[in-house]
């Protein structure tokens, strides 16, 4: 007779219990987590490096860019404590609440990308690029802009690498609780924010082809639900929100370093 | 599921359950207040290596209140916050040998 007992669907298993006295799921997201952060790290130091290696390095951030980007920080800093509330209502099996908790947390992450998505624009309209982005038809950009991009191509290459690499993650953020909260649900409204993405932004915004990353997420989602669909609690609730978590304590270590560092004192 | 794992799962959602609601919007103010300051000190005319080293600071303590309230690890078992924290700044301190071949860089002057 097998030594297995089985109870309600739980198996007592052979495995001892884990050394870090907490469960495999977040385990793996906290090695995941580490292993980010090593990246942001890399893109970090890089930047930090380009800083002090550069004597002319720009302080292109005037006061509208400084305003945007504290309250995109805001947006941050309050998604994380309704992502905090969520997981408390999911543990007191509070379902409803759960879910307006990760709406709020969605809300205030899209909020952060569109104010970020909108600085971009402008700094783009505005002559700071790169040479992988398509031109403005009929635009001439600012000189000081366009001198940086030319005199200083460390600025914008590691600007929008570490900034970029932080929007794909608050969006993949977002989208990852838009499954949990409303699991296959969700995937509807993906694609028609994809398609909103797509159709409403013009061909030569790199958010015109970015926007396919939420096509791209609607699909692997779609597989992953498809193989293993099942009803989120608050362990994976809790998981989702160490992920959320990570992504806004990134920001606090960019906000500072790109931003506050690269002010324009008038 | 295995039955270890579910009992993990329930014993922390039982930690969860004793975590008042007011500690995560204390935090939550505090993160907010450091934020303005560091605003601030960013309009202040400052010497950029000094600048630098206050609002590093500031962003480790921000980072410090985030993965101990909201990523819970202040109550995780001394194993888990040891191995995670320690490797994580041990590998991030590594990095830091990249500085002194900026700072050559800068004292060799633009060329």
């Amino acid at each position: 007779m097998s030594e297995a007992v089985v109870h309600q669907g739980v198996t007592a298993g052979p495995y001892e219990p884990s050394l870090f006295g907490t469960y495999s799921k977040k385990i793996g997201m906290w090695l995941f987590l580490l292993s980010d952060s090593l990246t942001f790290g890399a893109l970090l130091y890089a930047y930090s490096y380009g800083r002090i290696s550069t004597p002319n390095w720009p302080t292109p951030f005037h006061s509208e860019s400084i305003r945007n980007a504290t309250l995109m920080t805001a947006f941050l800093l309050t998604s994380s404590l309704t992502m905090v509330l969520a997981v408390r209502a999911s543990v007191f099996g509070d379902g409803k609440t759960q879910r307006w908790w990760l709406l709020a947390t969605m809300l205030c992450g899209t909020g952060f990308i569109i104010l970020h998505g909108r600085e971009w624009s402008n700094l783009i309209a505005e002559g700071l690029t790169l040479p992988m982005f398509p031109s403005v038809p009929g635009h001439h950009a600012a000189t000081e802009f366009a001198d940086v991009s030319k005199t200083v191509p460390q600025f914008p290459a590691t600007f929008f690498g570490l900034t970029g690499m932080h929007m794909l993650h608050v969006t993949i953020g977002v989208i990852y609780l838009g499954i949990v909260a409303f699991r296959k649900k969700f995937i509807p409204v993906l694609l028609v924010l994809w398609l909103i993405a797509w159709l409403a932004t013009p061909a030569y915004s790199p958010f015109h082809y970015g926007a396919h990353v939420l096509l791209v997420a609607a699909i692997v989602c779609g597989i992953i639900l498809w193989l293993k669909p099942k009803v989120y609690d608050s362990s994976d609730v809790e998981v989702a929100g160490l992920y959320w978590h990570f992504v806004d304590l990134v920001w606090m270590f960019i906000f500072p370093l790109v931003y506050l560092m690269s002010t324009k004192i008038i | 599921m295995d039955a270890t794992q579910l009992e993990l799962e329930q014993e922390v959602a039982e930690q969860h359950r004793h975590h008042t609601k007011a500690q995560f919007f204390y935090v939550w103010g505090a993160l907010l207040v450091l934020t303005g300051i560091e605003v601030y000190l960013g309009y202040q005319n400052m010497e950029p290596v000094r600048m630098l080293s206050i609002l590093m600071g500031l962003s480790l303590i921000k980072a410090g209140l985030i993965i101990a309230y909201f990523m819970h690890m202040k109550y995780e078992v001394s194993q888990m916050k040891w191995l995670t924290m320690s490797s994580l700044v041990i590998c991030l301190a590594l990095m830091c040998i990249f500085f002194p071949d900026a700072f050559r860089i800068l004292k060799l002057g633009a060329r």
